[in-house]
């Protein structure tokens, strides 16, 4: 019976091979966008993991000295004597170049380049041996240097005896870490070293906690992508089942018994399934790796040759590529299943029943939609969790491809009523009658484009409010960190009569309104006026608060201690009024700036030990070189404001490129929805277009209109996709990632993206549309005729 | 200590790293110098080697020896508390030698094993450090060995001996009741037939009185340590690639201390030395003692011998020695099993074994 | 007695309202006796048909086969029942597109796990198909698929055979051949024939004929 019945249902795909391929090919391509999808989020992760690991140190408590002053070497034998288990850091520049040294022996695991505890692969350690990635070993050609590719850009990381020598800090230690497991019976800190100040871990450095940001909206991009793939799939196997309705009930009528049958049926498909999946993960590896010459080029640059490892068929995207073809085929196949499992054995196929079913299904759905829509529109005001967020985000974006087809339908109703000639009549009327067949793939095309036009609202957002962020707090052309009082009055003495500001940069942890603060005192400058935004201000906040009057507050204290434009903050016996709320992203905790001769009467014990310079930057080299000739400040300890900003946007720049690829695999891959489509509509249309045939419409002409019917479709569904785009950024920007980190980030709009996008969303229907259209219009007439001849 | 010299001032993190890397999959701690060492074994790079015959200096000895490779101050400790209960403790400071002594401060890489074991549970914990800075180090007189706050300082009458972890600390008192003993020839301890050998003196004689801290509470016990002192450059030969150390305290005051080194080609090679109450020494040759697994356990993913038959015949030794807890794996970045266990038999008492080699 | 049906009742939902189809009927038939089912359209024969061929269900009443009420079987059941003893000629051939004639032909004999090449190539030969074997339904006429049909029901040799209009969508001429050909190889195989017809020809060659009035024998 098993044999029998096998070859009935296979031979159906020899017979229609076409079918099988859009079932095959709609398989692998979901599977295909989602491995995809991952690998380039795989890679982009993998990207900011090294970035944050050597950049972001601030995963564990420092300890510090209290005036900012590296400390004696001395000081950690006496803690670690003491028990504390600490480990010692120096830092600074060499050429550009962040130095870091660090004490393999007592560093906690995931610091640098290489895990000791584990015994990790050190074997490459040698004698004054620097690990850094290839470009910064370009720039350090007279040391030795290895070039590990996890090692952030611009950075180098070696032992501390070597760091010491390189810096010139010998027996000097600029910061200790403090390791998370202490040892019990541990004397208390000021017993020990009074001078030292603990510093709280940051759980990452501001760019780490950027990257945070935008690795959960990666994710969230996976999770769309992933979504326009459960609809394509759903598709493909919805058509296979409406295609062989008949042969099924012949199959049951000659008496295979039901559960054998779905059994069967299952069973095939998740055959098919395997083999989709299967291509699917390759094609998806192959996309990427076509797509991405960009991303690695980029890696490449900034990593080294040994890049080519990078890019993997890793057993992960195997695996989850292939639960996605299986799990998205179960998913769609169980449906199916469920409905051919009710239906009746007998072909009681009235009209006017299946029209009332369809009837019934259509209220079912517009139901579902307005629900989704309603909670969607109900969380955009109270949603505050992560839960909440992507609550929202699944609302919004299945609801709106629910509603899709309705509002399609009544879009087609209102035209149908307008048209005046009996052509376009009739044109509306048929377009209004292909929409349930086409409706599946417009979702995808909708989620697809809406998917596209959230995800570029929101990293092109992320990089404009990054930029100008960098802009607003390295304003200043040079950075001189000083040593020592004596260094600080010289360089005060050299700089004045030769730069246009010097902007000492001076700060105390405290706390306002019972969040801890990190309070600045600035001095009066252009500088602060020119670059800094508010997300609200009064009318004029940094003439009152360089009038000693008012204090300006970052986003996270306004937010945490809920402070308005207005209210009034303590800092020991003075009162301000707060003038301004300005963005501070990345930044954990509260800060706060007051004006620098106020901030001085409260905190005298304070002394700037960092300066920003603002001088021409062409004029920076020089200045250096004659500074250090003249003060004995070294070139390292200055920080050029150009490097900084370099390094931090080429890190982020790599994720626009992967944003840029995956916005033409989604709309592809939707692209490939409409043509399944269409290509199963064909068959169906001959009847429904051999009436207009006969009333002398030629076949070329209803070609054309069947391309003109795919791009009017598309051009509804690209104006419904826009707003459901833009409120997806912005659930994005102000819902989750405020659920997540406690900023939001600030929304632009783009209206030319969004206007390429729609060309490209229309260039994929028309192409799409292309060769379904052709053979419309060469079918022979006698296929036409026979309509006519042979009906039912 | 106050020591201003930068870290590491011609040896660098690289030398170090390397002697971890080739360390870590050895076998801890006569192994150090086995098979993955061998390049070691066949260069000693200016270091010093034992000879025959030697002389002990006192209190210097007791001191580090730089021109030798490797050295270690390695007490063990068979404890009671007032219930009755057994316990077991280890502290233990290596020394590592990445260049010979006479170079400029020469590097030296530090580190610490301090364990608890208790029938149900085993502490352990790990310190590194480098040379040469004051972190951890030696110092003969008056004599101090110490890593970070562990210490152990004193005449070696008493000493004095502390250790903490995150889970567990120690502070405790040590008495000796007995004189130094030499193993081998007068302290010159062979290893192998090819002739390695090493430095070798114990005090087994000690009582031990102090706190446990452990997350089950503080509990004071007494009971009897055994401090060996060792130090050598290339003490094993190529093809030994494990060893099984017995150091027994038997109720009719005799001790005894025992090792097995295994080598690729199955064979093994055997020492022993018999101390009666007095302090007096016997030494035995290879193949005088033998021991010979009865039981194995799995533990960290391999099986551990942790019931032995262990046999000197010349003393009329018979016994089986069986692990208090066997469990007592050393987690550390070199991992090896070292524990307490009883003696039963033609003799009873107590001890510990060490086993390294097990992978 | 191959077939005993009493007192059958069935009822629709139409958009109407119920509409009770049968409204008990009664009906006997023996092994080798050919019966014509006749009636107006909505006089419920074919439902009637479907009811004894077990593709559904009755409200009401019992339809004993060969010793077995088939109205009380479940699903598998009734599949089971239509795979081997009983088959049916629809009306519109329902011919598996994707396979070719041998393979239709022998398909439900396959199914039923009965399948004999000897027996369905003297089928295939007396239905005159021989030649077109290795064909797909869709290159045959429509007399010729209704053969092939009549040959894949009879592949398995049922004990009673179930045929619903079966050449309403023959011409004449090929109706009477096609006719001819199902009744010789019915009789030969000594199974039972009900067939649903409203041609007075056709149900004037059944050894009986019930005539069915608003879902009552009339």
């Amino acid at each position: 019976m098993t044999g029998a019945t096998l070859q009935a249902l296979l031979s159906h795909w020899w017979r229609n091979p076409l079918q099988l391929f859009t079932l095959l090919a709609g398989l692998a391509l979901a599977t295909a966008l989602w491995s995809g999808v991952q690998a380039v989020n795989a890679e982009a992760r993998a990207s900011y993991d090294a970035a944050a690991a050597t950049l972001g140190e601030g995963q564990y408590d420092r300890l510090q000295r209290r005036d900012g002053q590296p400390m004696d070497q001395s000081t950690f034998v006496q803690l670690r004597r003491a028990g504390w288990l600490v480990s010692p850091v120096v830092q600074g520049r060499l050429d550009d170049v962040r130095i870091i040294g660090i004490d393999p022996l007592t560093a906690p695991g995931g610091i640098g380049p290489v895990n000791l505890g584990q015994g990790g692969n050190i074997s490459g350690f040698f004698t004054d041996t620097l690990f850094a990635n290839a470009d910064v070993a370009a720039r350090l050609p007279e040391l030795t240097v290895r070039i590990t590719p996890e090692t952030a850009p611009g950075s180098a990381i070696t032992d501390i005896g070597v760091a010491q020598g390189l810096l010139g800090k010998e027996g000097q230690i600029d910061s200790l870490i403090i390791l998370p497991r202490q040892p019990i019976n541990r004397p208390d800190l000021a017993d020990i070293a009074p001078e030292l100040t603990r510093q709280q871990a940051q759980g990452g450095s501001d760019i780490g906690r950027l990257t945070d940001s935008f690795h959960l909206n990666l994710t969230a991009f996976g999770l769309l992508s992933f979504a326009v793939g459960i609809f394509i799939v759903n598709g493909a196997i919805g058509l296979a089942f409406e295609q062989r309705r008949p042969v099924v009930r012949t199959l049951r009528a000659l008496g295979l018994p039901l559960r054998r049958l779905v059994i069967l049926m299952a069973a095939e498909l998740m055959f098919f399934a395997l083999i989709a999946g299967v291509v699917g993960v390759a094609l998806g590896y192959i996309i990427a790796a076509l797509l991405l010459p960009d991303v690695a080029a980029t890696l490449r640059g900034l990593y080294g040759s040994d890049v080519s490892g990078t890019l993997q068929l890793r057993p992960a995207w195997w695996l989850s590529g292939l639960a996605v073809a299986l799990g998205g085929t179960a998913l769609a196949a169980s449906g199916a299943l469920y409905k051919l499992s009710k239906m009746p054995l007998l072909a009681a196929a009235q009209p006017r029943a299946l029209a009332m079913v369809a009837g019934r299904n259509a209220k079912v759905q517009g139901i579902a939609a307005i629900f989704l829509l309603m909670t969607s529109g109900i969380l955009m005001i109270t949603a505050s969790g992560l839960i909440g967020g992507f609550t929202l985000l699944g609302a919004l974006l299945i609801g709106a491809a629910l509603a899709l087809p309705l509002i399609l339908d009544r879009i087609l109703a209102v035209t149908s009523a307008l048209a005046k000639s009996v052509t376009a009549q009739w044109f509306w009327a048929d377009t209004r009658q292909q929409l349930p067949g086409l409706s599946l793939a417009l979702m995808a095309l909708l989620l697809a484009m809406a998917a596209n036009v959230g995800v570029s609202t929101m990293v092109s957002s992320f990089r404009l409010t990054f930029t100008d962020f960098l802009d607003q707090r390295l304003a200043s052309e040079l950075y001189i960190s000083t040593e020592t009082a004596a260094q600080t009055a010289a360089l005060i003495t050299y700089a004045t009569p030769r730069v246009e500001a010097i902007l000492p940069i001076q700060s105390v942890d405290t706390e306002i309104a019972g969040q801890p603060t990190q309070v600045f005192g600035a001095r009066d400058n252009r500088t602060y006026r020119e670059n800094w935004t508010f997300l609200q201000s009064s009318a004029d906040p940094w003439d009152t608060t360089f009038a000693g009057e008012t204090i300006l507050i970052n986003e996270q204290l306004a937010r945490r201690a809920d402070l308005q434009v207005g209210d009034t903050v303590q800092l020991l016996d003075a009162a301000f009024t707060v003038a301004g709320v300005y963005g501070d992203y990345g930044n954990p905790i509260g800060q706060a700036l007051i004006n620098e001769p106020i901030f001085l009467t409260l905190y005298p014990d304070v002394t700037a030990q960092r300066f920003g310079l603002r001088l021409d930057p062409a004029a920076v080299p020089d200045f250096v070189a004659s500074m250090e000739a003249e003060t004995g400040i070294a070139a390292s300890q200055t920080i050029n404001q150009s490097g900084i900003k370099a390094i931090s946007l080429q890190i982020f720049e790599r994720t626009f490129t992967v944003t840029t690829a995956l916005n033409i695999l989604t709309l592809a891959v939707a692209g490939f929805a409409i043509l399944m489509s269409l290509l199963t509509l064909a068959t169906m249309r001959v009847p429904q277009l051999a009436p207009a045939w006969a009333m002398g419409m030629t076949r070329a002409q209803l070609g054309k209109l069947e391309l003109l019917r795919a791009v009017l479709l598309a051009v509804l569904t690209a104006v419904i996709a826009l707003p459901l785009g833009l409120a997806l950024a912005w659930a994005l920007l102000a819902v989750v990632n405020v659920a997540a980190f406690g900023w939001e980030l600030p929304m632009y709009l783009f209206p030319m993206d969004y206007a390429r996008l729609g060309v490209f969303a229309l260039l994929a229907a028309a192409l799409a549309a292309l060769w379904p259209a052709r053979r419309l219009a060469r079918t022979p007439p006698a296929d036409l005729l026979k309509v006519f001849s042979n009906e039912r | 200590m106050n020591d201003k010299r930068p870290f590491l001032a011609n040896g660098t993190l690289g030398a170090w790293a390397r002697i971890i890397v080739l360390m870590a999959p050895l076998l801890w701690p006569m192994t150090t110098f086995s098979q993955g060492f061998a390049g070691l074994g066949a260069d000693i790079d200016g270091f010093s080697t034992p000879q025959p015959n030697p002389t002990f200096m006192f209190p210097d000895d007791h001191g580090a020896h730089n021109n030798y490779r490797i050295e270690w101050w390695y007490l063990t400790a068979n404890l009671q508390s007032g219930d009755g209960t057994s316990y077991g403790l280890q502290w233990t400071l290596f020394r590592n030698a990445l260049a010979p002594e006479g170079e400029q401060s020469a590097p030296q890489f530090w580190m610490g094993h301090a364990a608890v074991t208790t029938p149900d549970n085993h502490y352990v914990t790990e310190r590194l450090a480098r040379g040469g800075i004051g972190q951890a180090g030696v110092i003969a007189d008056p004599f101090v060995a110490w890593i970070d706050d562990w210490t152990l300082e004193g005449d070696w009458d008493t000493l004095q001996m502390t250790a903490s972890a995150p889970d567990f600390a120690y502070d405790m008192t040590l008495t000796a009741q007995g004189p130094l003993i030499f193993h081998g020839d007068h302290g010159y301890s062979v290893k192998s037939a090819e002739g390695q050998a090493s430095y070798y003196y114990s005090q087994p004689f000690f009582d031990i009185s102090g706190t446990l801290q452990l997350p089950e509470g503080n509990i004071a016990v007494t009971g009897d340590a055994w401090l060996d002192r060792e130090w050598s450059s290339q003490p094993l030969s190529d093809n030994q690639i494990g060893w099984d150390w017995f150091s027994l305290s038997f109720d009719d005051g005799n001790k005894f201390m025992g090792f097995r080194l295994q080598q690729t080609d199955g064979n093994s090679y055997t020492s022993a030395t018999w101390i009666a109450p007095d302090g007096t020494t016997t030494a035995f040759p290879d193949g005088a003692f033998s021991a010979e697994p009865l039981q194995t356990h799995n533990t960290a993913d391999r099986d551990i011998p942790i019931r032995w038959q262990v046999q000197l015949p010349a003393k009329n030794v018979n016994v089986t020695v069986n692990a208090i807890n066997p469990d007592a794996w050393m987690a550390t970045s070199i991992p090896y099993w070292e524990g307490p266990v009883t003696v039963t038999g033609s003799h009873t008492g107590r001890g510990y074994l060490e086993m390294t080699g097990y992978e | 007695m191959l077939l005993n049906v009493q007192d059958i009742h069935k009822t629709y939902a139409t958009a109407d309202g119920p509409f009770e189809v049968l409204r008990g009927i009664d009906l006997a038939l023996d092994a080798g006796e050919t019966l014509a089912l006749t009636g107006e359209s909505g006089s419920g024969k074919s439902t009637l048909l479907h009811l004894i061929g077990g593709l559904d269900t009755p409200d009401q009443g019992q339809i004993i086969l060969k010793g077995t009420d088939i109205a009380a079987l479940d699903d598998t059941g009734r599949a089971d029942l239509r795979r081997g003893t009983v088959g049916v000629v629809f009306q519109q051939f329902n011919l598996i597109p994707s396979l070719k004639v041998a393979d239709n032909i022998a398909f439900q004999a396959r199914l039923a796990g009965q399948h004999d090449p000897a027996w369905t190539a003297i089928l295939a030969d007396r239905m005159g198909l021989t030649p077109q074997l290795g064909k797909y339904p869709e290159q045959l006429s429509g007399g010729q698929q209704q053969r092939v049909a009549i040959a894949r029901t009879l592949a398995p040799k049922p004990r009673l055979v179930l045929a619903d209009e079966p050449t309403g969508n023959l011409d004449e001429g090929t109706a009477a051949t096609v006719m001819d050909l199902m009744l010789e190889l019915v009789t030969e195989t000594g199974a039972g024939l009900l067939m649903v017809t409203h041609s007075e020809a056709l149900a004037a060659r059944m050894q009986r004929r019930l005539h069915l009035r608003a879902g009552q024998v009339a």
